[in-house]
């Protein structure tokens, strides 16, 4: 019964895991869609290299728990002092760790860089619990908005001002639908009327806080055209669950024809 | 308990005499093992509530549709057997505060730091017994505020346990629980009271009060944890009594340190102006990051305690699990960062902070290779406390490695907020404290009751809490990594999300049998305390200077003088001894290294 228990230690852990991962593995991370394939690439390095510690580090917990059990005329060395394999482990896993962090911050440099000068420029502000979408227009510059303006009634989500000229070609979108060409770098830059959310595209690697107060931008190039959704990541009060969006990716040359009849 | 007497009255060279009447022995103590028994029963009680409240969240998680006129007498939370969204907030948000704070910083550091430190160190009493009865009357009145946020107006905080403005500043954002944030602050405020004057006593008293002959460096793994988890409390809580009454100040008296200018909700103009909710989150997680090691230290230093006492054999490389503790209790600092990666700070801070991440997983690789060297030519006894420890072991590997893919900044886009984290967290923070403490109950529990708890029923309770929790918190990861969120009232509303039904059914199901099974646990430390067997002064033959008090220890410990130390409490095995343990306190020069340590 101790050598079982002994055994079952590490034992139970890698079996239960191993079979998790057959039963579950269809429900893998979703299909990517857009350019950040270097996340994906970095996940499964990370598998690799943590399951294989995992599996190692519990065989010799189950092996050591079943191996050395008290028994009749079994004795415990007097050995606690090893320097050189102190070193050798501290050093072993700082430079695994290393590794790791070089290339995290190499894909976050990536990641984090200047935005192709020919990248589409567009607004996601969330509120509760919808998504604002508005595009700048030809002029590419955006119109003050002023919190005392917003008047859903009319459409006006966000509070444009309509008096600014950089605003009369603003293009505000009904809520929760944003547009986007296949193909095409696009910035957005992600606000918030009210409370902290968080623009999530799922498939697209994308995650951004928008923080009330600020104005973050992040950029990305969707590959495939389709329908996607837009996801709140960031608890923002009862209606949280429901602040789901849609990300329509379009061929290019019907990008201007889609916003348009989605405007209707 | 009624045997504390006995001892009591052996006492000498004491200058505090034994407390007679009941309300002054047992309610308003100044003893520590009376006040260290207190927190943890009263953290138990507060272990229950979190868990079911975990419970109703699982329920919701894994069946949506379905409704449950049966808990309609849950006012504020069901309507027609329909779960109302605003009050599975308050359930995510009340689950996390308690646990984190009123249940795995409570047990295990102001529970055994309490009971344990003056027994390990070799001293009468802690340093200041006032302040010790007063932390924890300071204590309870925060539990009791914290619970009844749940009565008080429409409910309790429901702005999650890291309650982020503007969302916990506006009382607005979250309709009902205009009350119920404001007790979250009060209570929060009582509790940090109430640590802070436990650290006092805990630095002091490890520090000053040490008997002769105990250095730092002969000191138990479990002394070092609560000195450091003392030191990292001191350091850190304050910057959350600061954020806490500053988000108080933006709620109720009009001031702005969080609330930035030009919000609109629900179509009025908030009228505040130039505050900045990342600073809340700098503040909190200042605090919220070395929290963490708070939960966790005690646990790895209990574990490794543990370990020895049933493997017959030293600790492996005590200077460097030593080492790794202090080097995590000061990266612990430098990391708080990697809870915002994705909060719109600047990319540089990121890569800043993922640098300490990276760094603090050397320390804690440390520690797993040191008790896997532990075990390695060791003589293992599996008793009940075993086995938590190595419980410990398998989750501290386990919650690590996930540690590995969140520190990665890139890859964190993905996993932020997602059930990744929850997985991650439960299995390494969480999962560690309570096994953790498990562990330390019963290897411990003679020093608390005089009895023994039962070893059968503690194993069986191992068993299936260990597999339960394994299964209740693995497949998170899977659902994470699909990109299902963090605090969703229905996540099916999503078409991605769809196709996870079945895996949080299954979730649900093991974390249902994971609750039950805590059942044999009150079952055995209840029926243990009063009816179990009779324990010895030293029944696990282990070498701490705990083991040479009484069980029970009287008022004052030790009946006569406090014994004085000749080495570390790590003597097991020692070649040439006649027992295969050598007491801390024996002063013959035994062994390669006797004395030495
Ligand atoms: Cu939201």
């Amino acid at each position: 019964m101790a050598k079982l228990q002994g055994l079952l230690f590490g034992l139970a852990t890698l079996v239960l895991v191993v079979v998790a991962t057959a039963f579950f593995a269809k429900e893998w991370l979703p299909p990517l869609k857009s350019d950040r394939i270097a996340i994906d690439h970095g996940i499964a390095v990370t598998l690799l290299v943590t399951g294989l510690v995992f599996i190692a580090t519990n065989l010799l917990l189950a092996f050591f728990a079943w191996r050395y059990q008290d028994a009749p005329g079994a004795t415990a060395a007097y050995w606690h002092h090893n320097a050189k394999l102190e070193w050798i482990w501290t050093l072993v896993t700082a430079a695994i760790m290393f590794g790791f962090l070089f290339n995290a911050l190499a894909m976050w440099g990536q990641l984090q860089k200047a935005p192709p000068a020919d990248a589409m420029l567009v607004e996601v502000v969330g509120q509760q619990f919808a998504w604002n979408v508005r595009y700048p227009g030809k002029d590419g510059i955006f119109g003050r908005t002023d919190a005392k303006l917003v008047d859903p009634g009319n459409l006006n989500f966000i509070g444009l001002d309509k008096t600014d000229p950089n605003a009369a070609d603003d293009v505000i979108m009904p809520q929760n639908q944003l547009y986007l060409p296949e193909g095409l770098p696009v910035r957005v830059r992600i606000r918030s009327l009210d409370v902290i959310h968080s623009f999530f595209l799922p498939n697209f690697r994308v995650k951004q806080d928008a923080m009330p107060g600020m104005a973050v931008e992040t950029w990305f190039t969707p590959k495939v055209a389709g329908d996607y959704e837009i996801a709140c990541a960031e608890h923002c009060g009862l209606g949280h669950y429901r602040m789901r969006g849609q990300l329509h990716v379009v061929k290019p040359d019907g990008f201007d024809a889609a916003v348009a009849a989605a405007l209707e | 308990m009624a045997h504390a007497e006995t001892h009591a009255a052996e006492a000498h060279g004491h200058a505090d005499h034994a407390p007679q009447s009941f309300i002054w022995k047992y309610v308003f103590s100044k003893d520590h093992k009376v006040i260290g028994i207190q927190y943890y029963v009263t953290a138990m009680f507060m272990a229950l509530i979190a868990g079911l409240l975990a419970m109703t969240i699982r329920l919701q998680l894994a069946w949506p549709e379905k409704t449950f006129p049966s808990l309609n007498f849950l006012t504020k939370g069901y309507t027609d057997g329909v779960m109302n969204p605003e009050f599975y907030a308050m359930l995510f948000t009340m689950h996390g505060t308690i646990m984190v704070f009123f249940v795995l910083s409570t047990a295990p550091v102001s529970g055994f730091g309490n009971m344990l430190i003056p027994l390990q160190v070799g001293a009468r009493d802690m340093a200041f017994p006032f302040l010790n009865g007063l932390s924890f009357w300071t204590f309870l009145p925060g539990c009791i505020v914290i619970l009844s946020s749940f009565f008080v107006g429409a409910g309790a905080a429901a702005g999650g346990w890291t309650s982020y403005p503007p969302l916990s500043a506006l009382r607005s954002a979250v309709p009902g629980s205009e009350m119920g944030q404001t007790l979250w602050i009060i209570g929060m405020v009582f509790f940090i009271a109430s640590f802070t004057m436990g650290g006092l006593n805990f630095v002091t008293t490890i520090l000053n009060m040490r008997t002769k002959g105990l250095s730092m460096m002969r000191m138990p793994m479990t002394l070092w944890a609560m000195f450091l988890v003392a030191v990292l409390g001191l350091l850190s809580f304050p910057a959350l009594t600061a954020a806490s009454l500053m988000l108080l100040f933006d709620r109720h008296f009009g001031t702005s340190f969080f609330i930035p200018s030009g919000l609109v909700l629900s179509g009025q103009v908030v009228n505040h102006q130039g505050g900045s909710p990342l600073l809340w989150q700098h503040l909190f997680w200042f605090l919220g990051h070395p929290e963490v090691y708070i939960l966790m230290l005690p646990a790895l230093g209990f574990t490794s305690d543990i370990m020895v006492a049933f493997c017959r054999k030293p600790i492996f490389g005590y200077k460097a699990m030593v080492g790794a503790m202090l080097a995590i209790s000061g990266l612990s600092f430098v990391v708080w960062g990697h809870h915002m990666f994705v909060s719109g700070m600047s990319p540089y801070l990121g890569m800043a902070f993922a640098v300490g991440t990276m760094l603090i997983a050397v320390p804690s690789a440390v520690k797993t290779f040191n008790w896997l060297a532990t075990l390695w030519r060791s003589r293992i006894i599996f008793k009940t406390p075993m086995l938590w420890a190595m419980g410990v072991v398998s989750l501290f590997i386990s919650g690590g490695l996930s540690g590995i893919w969140l520190g990665q900044t890139a890859l964190d886009i993905h996993f932020h907020d997602t059930y990744f984290v929850v997985a991650h967290f439960h299995l390494i923070m969480a999962g560690a404290a309570l096994f953790g403490v498990f562990g330390a109950t019963a290897f411990w529990f003679p020093k608390m009751f005089g009895r023994m708890m039962n070893d059968t029923l503690g194993k069986i309770h191992f068993w299936f809490t260990f597999l339960a929790y394994y299964c209740t918190f693995f497949p998170m990861h899977y659902i994470g990594l699909a990109g299902h969120m963090r605090r969703i009232y229905d996540p099916y509303q999503y078409e991605f999300l769809k196709n996870l039904q079945p895996i949080n059914q299954f979730i649900t199901i093991s974390a249902f049998i994971l609750g039950a099974s805590q059942i044999l646990f009150f079952i055995n430390y209840f029926w243990s305390a009063f009816r179990g067997e009779k324990a010895t002064d030293n029944p696990w033959n282990a070498a701490g200077l705990e083991w040479t008090t009484p069980s029970p220890p009287g008022h004052g410990n030790w009946p006569g003088e406090i014994p004085e130390v000749h080495r570390w409490p790590f003597d097991y095995s020692v070649p040439g001894a006649e027992k295969d343990f050598v007491l801390q306190t024996d002063p013959a020069p035994i062994g390669d290294k006797a004395g030495s340590h």
